[in-house]
């Protein structure tokens, strides 16, 4: 079976003017990269902010040029495909539905744009394609009539993957979806996320801050630090067994609703991590609780674990 | 001993809008007490309330606000002003928008205690430093001539924490103050609230719409639902006896790590939280609830369920056997 995205040694670097006077600084988003999403299954990744996850689904989605490396998804090359093609293989749903909805159109017509820039499809088409996919996702004929400002959250990210859909992409990334979202909202977009996936036969590259959401969704969970994966396996074995420091301690700083149990001490340290000022050996090693004098100068390549993942660590 | 801060029959409305529909909440002192609830629910206003801190056009009323003993409805303009900062604070989602960016994070935090407390600039700027090693931030000396856009997400939460406890402030409102930070991160801010509140006998009113945060800091917790107080219970009781049909249906949306099953779908609480008009009466979580009927049009009963456990419902306690999947 093909990969439905099988990303190999991809890299991407920003140059960031700091200052007037100063250097200018590179930071490196996403440094050598490499994995495969199964067509049909759905890829985790978790991380803080500023880890390039997002940057990732960037690259992905054939928003940002790559500084080395190669995208396929779908065993296409995304810069060989031009705009439209492209948009009707991947799409992206993000975080902020107010954010990516245009304020001035109604939710009808903001679902159909994708279909009206492919330039081939009749009115007539659109307009029955547009109606099916709205209730697919939930809303009614009624809502499409409306402006975004009209609609709940819950409500503007349904119509936000309606347009995603809309083409009949066959894979979708997904950029922390819910995480402006109300919790009983949250699990309602995930319950129809899941549901359009077996449907529609959908992969999903989902990307979160919350643990518990990815764990709830993912087949497979890669966590990222710094641009690196640093750890990847099967959903399962990567919560059950969290073999990386770090995947430990975010899977520790995780607050479950469990009264009494008080708030963990994750002893990461205060020293937040800077892309544009990455530490020589390990790259987690000044925030690591085992770290031991190799780490400092010796970067850890990546080893294979049971079932089918990799760690990036000394000593796991 | 009464309450530090004991809040009743809490009424803000903006243009009619009623955005706090007759809160009831006490804060005793040295606790943390959480205020949960979901967006637009009336939370966060209900906190700007307790510190006179309305936007313009915002209406309150309260059958009683008693902060220490005094009365919260009878101070003037100029009286609240010389509590708010010092011996109540607050604390924001957004510590980059509660900084101000033309300004040295010393000079912010020192500006607390010259107005409130006089004295020299040097004396406070020795306390902001002293307060910066007390919350975790380490070279307080060079932080304090920094601007807050030098400083991470993490360390400008902490200098908030800092500045708000300049004055040792007997009540911390804080509110979703981990919500734009990482998980990580999180952890480590709301340890170091846990133990401020032990180590200073600080009590603190801690607004946030995660359930997690509730069971891990808080010792009572107020459920909020468009406007109201739904449901009031000590920490450990209202997870493990939750009574009104909103909390049950709040509980059952976490995913919890570790305990997840991907086969099935999550808990979910089918539509919206619906406008509340003049006029609204009964349950306003009825259009969303399975077990509505048509009494719950009508005035709802607060029952009891425990000592300090009550809830706004028609149901009586432990309805669980009826309680469908």
């Amino acid at each position: 079976m093909t990969a439905a995205i099988e990303v190999e040694n991809l890299r991407c670097e920003f140059r960031v003017h700091t200052g007037l006077m100063s250097a200018e600084k590179r930071v490196v988003a996403v440094d050598d990269v490499t994995f495969k999403v199964p067509a049909g299954s759905v890829l985790g990744i978790v991380g803080e902010s500023g880890c390039g996850k997002s940057t990732l689904a960037r690259l992905i989605l054939g928003l940002l040029k790559p500084t080395a490396g190669t995208v396929l998804v779908d065993g296409k090359r995304l810069f060989d495909l031009d705009r439209k093609a492209r948009a009707r293989l991947i799409q992206p749903v993000f975080q902020d539905p107010f954010a990516s909805l245009n304020p001035r159109r109604r939710i009808k017509d903001i679902v159909a744009l994708p279909l009206a820039a492919q330039g081939t499809f009749s009115r007539g088409e659109i307009e029955r394609r547009v109606g099916g996919i709205l209730e697919r996702v939930g809303l009614s004929a009624a809502m499409g009539e409306r402006m975004p400002s009209q609609l709940s959250g819950g409500q503007r990210q349904r119509a936000a993957i309606a347009r995603a859909l809309v083409l009949e992409p066959r894979i979708v990334i997904c950029d922390e979806p819910t995480s402006a979202l109300d919790v009983s909202v949250q699990a309602q977009i995930l319950n129809l996320l899941a549901d359009l996936r077996r449907d529609l036969g959908l992969t999903y590259l989902f990307i979160s801050h919350n643990l518990a959401v990815v764990e709830h969704v993912a087949s497979e969970v890669a966590v990222m630090y710094l641009g690196r994966f640093v750890e990847r396996n099967e959903t399962d074995a990567l919560f059950r067994k969290p073999r990386h420091p770090y995947t430990q301690a975010l899977l520790e700083s995780v607050l479950t609703p469990e009264p009494g149990k008080g708030v963990p001490d994750i002893g990461l340290g205060d020293a937040m991590p800077d892309p544009s000022n990455i530490p020589p050996g390990c790259r987690f090693n000044p925030r690591c609780r085992i770290a031991v004098e190799r780490c400092r100068h010796e970067a850890p390549m990546p080893m294979a674990r049971p079932p089918r993942g990799m760690v990036e660590c000394h000593l796991a | 001993m009464s309450a530090l801060l004991d809040v009743e029959e809490l009424q803000v409305t903006f243009n009619r809008t009623a955005a706090v529909r007759g809160a009831s909440f006490r804060v005793e002192r040295g606790e943390t007490h959480c205020l949960v609830g979901e967006s637009g629910c009336g939370k966060s206003v209900t906190a700007l309330a307790v510190m006179s801190l309305l936007a313009r056009g915002g209406q309150r009323s309260a059958k009683k606000m008693s902060f220490a003993g005094a009365d919260l409805t009878s101070l003037s303009d100029r009286e609240m002003a010389r509590l708010r900062g010092n011996r109540m604070a607050m604390i924001f989602q957004e510590p980059m928008t509660s900084l101000n960016p033309a300004f040295t994070i010393g000079s912010q935090m020192a500006e607390v205690m010259t107005r409130h407390k006089g004295g020299s600039r040097g004396a406070a700027l020795d306390r902001a430093a002293e307060l910066m090693g007390r919350v975790g931030i380490t070279a307080p000396g060079m932080r304090l001539g920094q601007f807050p856009h030098q400083l991470s997400g993490g360390l400008r939460q902490r200098v908030m924490i800092a500045m708000a406890l300049m004055c040792d402030p007997e009540l911390l409102i804080a509110d979703e103050p981990t919500t734009a930070l990482d998980v990580t991160v999180q952890a480590q801010i709301l340890r170091l609230l846990a133990n401020l509140k032990r180590e200073l006998g600080l009590s603190i009113l801690l607004i946030t719409h995660d359930l997690g945060i509730v069971a891990r800091v808080a010792d009572h917790v107020s459920v909020m639902y468009a406007g109201e107080v739904v449901e009031r219970a000590p920490t450990a009781e209202l997870f493990r006896a939750p009574q009104h049909p909103y909390t049950r249906g709040l509980l059952s949306c976490v995913p919890v790590p570790g305990r997840v099953q991907r086969d099935r779908p999550l808990g979910s609480i089918p539509g919206v939280v619906p406008a509340i008009g003049p006029g609204f009466a009964g349950c306003a979580f009825r259009s969303r609830c399975a077990h509505a009927d048509e009494t719950c049009t009508r005035a709802i009963p607060r029952r009891r369920a425990g000592d300090a456990h009550d809830y706004l419902c028609r149901l009586e306690p432990d309805w669980a056997e009826l309680q469908p999947a």
